[in-house]
């Protein structure tokens, strides 16, 4: 994105542009240009179709409150009982069929 | 006549007649198309760009449905520059659940591979611990920042002080020892972020240093992707045009030297990238409508080359973003629209 003071540069970009994060599927969006270097389209495509929901429910903070609480990838608020974090991290994996490699570092931090 | 409220490429309000804006917007994508090779804007397109930049809209926003992934360099150290005793996490967090990040960059204050290099080992932990706490993917970023290589600040000949004196060839070869260095840095630092879990490497502000800065940038990521298949590395310019500071280094056979952005990317790619940071630069003294229509020409033919995932670089002094430190909001948005929209960035 590049510099500029948050209020300035990221918020107005995430609220003119973004995907949005937790608050839609914007992380999964980018998880598919990153592993496999999508293209945006291809990327929300993919994404839609392992949610099974539609290219507009992708970018839909309220449906996807509800879906991403169903299938247990994480979500915007802190609530007691759903996964935070990492734990988050391995529905995602399972859901997207990706390997992530934090997952792979932390399983070998724990066999050691 | 009347008169449009914008803004100057150095960030002051200034009133244009609108058919000085038209020009204006003329005038920008044609310099584009003329320094890169590329084609210019169609009317239709000028004419939609005409409309967000009269639009006197406070923000502006894509159509829904059209929205794009956001990538950072530097978010860890955006919240302490205001004052804000927030460590690192926090920061990211704040990004994560306040600013709707996509993905996340963790990084150190002093960006560069080399000055990471000595202290990596305090920054794993708290990268370790940073990828328990948060969802969205997690990237480690630095540059690649070859002046750091030369006297006084490292070991190698200085070129700025050999190339005055006619000491080409010196100055060439001190420029290569330095992408050795670089590249074993990067490589080095890449890796043990890699073995703690990072998703993704950014090699940011490439060609800070001309082509010697990009040829490092390249065969690090060839390392990399040979050491780690798997590894995702996203490349980020400095700016719109390969400097020749070297003149006569080639990649894959092309000189690096002169490229623009659609030719850069297609480098990128081959070297195994998955995301290339696009860069227009911003003219202080020219218009923001000027400005816009020329960073939109650029990147629509660099999103156009590519096969990969283009992000436009859009902070302070580029994608038509004013260069001064307090950004104005609707500028930011008028040209995130525009970016997206019509130069069909795949991310910023």
């Amino acid at each position: 994105m590049g510099t500029g003071d948050p209020a300035g540069v990221a918020i107005a970009h995430a609220m003119t542009s973004g995907m949005g994060g937790l608050r839609t599927t914007g992380d999964l969006v980018a998880r598919m240009q990153i592993t496999r270097g999508m293209k945006i389209d291809t990327a929300k495509q993919y994404v839609a179709d392992k949610l099974g929901v539609s290219l507009a429910d992708i970018h839909d903070a309220v449906a996807m409150r509800e879906t991403r609480e169903d299938l247990r990838i994480g979500l915007l608020q802190s609530l007691p009982g759903q996964p935070k974090g990492i734990e988050a991290k391995h529905n995602i994996a399972e859901l997207l069929g990706l390997e992530l490699n934090s997952l792979r570092a932390s399983k070998t931090r724990i066999k050691g | 006549m009347t008169k449009i409220r914008t803004r100057m490429g150095d960030g002051w309000t200034i009133e244009i007649d609108e058919i000085d804006l038209k020009q204006d917007l003329e005038d920008g994508t044609r310099d584009a198309a003329d320094k890169g090779g590329i084609d210019p804007l169609s009317q239709n397109e000028l004419d939609y760009l005409n409309d967000i930049c009269c639009s006197g809209s406070k923000m502006s926003g894509v159509q829904s449905g059209r929205e794009v992934v956001l990538s950072y360099d530097g978010p860890s150290f955006e919240i302490r520059r205001l004052g804000i005793l927030a460590n690192r996490q926090t920061a990211l967090q704040i990004y994560e659940r306040c600013f709707g990040a996509d993905t996340l960059e963790f990084s150190h204050i002093d960006y560069s591979y080399k000055q990471v290099k000595p202290i990596v080992h305090e920054e794993l932990p708290l990268f370790e611990q940073l990828q328990s706490l948060t969802i969205a993917p997690l990237f480690y970023g630095a540059m690649p920042n070859l002046g750091l290589y030369t006297r006084p600040d490292g070991p190698v000949a200085n070129p700025s002080e050999l190339l005055p004196l006619g000491k080409i060839q010196a100055a060439q070869q001190a420029y290569e020892e330095a992408i050795e260095m670089s590249v074993n840095d990067i490589v080095y630092v890449a890796s043990q972020f890699y073995e703690a879990g990072c998703d993704g490497i950014n090699i940011d502000t490439v060609g800070a240093a001309g082509d010697p800065d990009f040829k490092a940038a390249l065969v690090a990521t060839e390392k990399l992707k040979q050491k780690y298949p798997g590894l995702n590395i996203e490349i980020g310019m400095a700016g719109e045009f390969v400097l020749g500071m070297h003149g006569e280094l080639t990649h894959d056979g092309q000189l690096l030297a002169g490229l623009y952005p659609h030719q850069q990317v297609k480098l990128v790619e081959a070297a195994g990238g998955h995301i290339f940071g696009a860069v227009v630069n911003t003219q202080t003294n020219k218009s923001f409508p000027w400005n816009l229509a020329r960073s939109v020409t650029f990147s629509k033919a660099c999103t156009a080359a590519a096969d990969i995932a283009v992000h436009g670089n859009m902070g302070m002094g580029v994608g038509a973003l004013p260069v001064c430190e307090t950004q104005p909001a609707e500028t930011v948005s008028m040209a995130s629209k525009a970016m997206v929209e019509i130069a069909r960035l795949d991310g910023l």
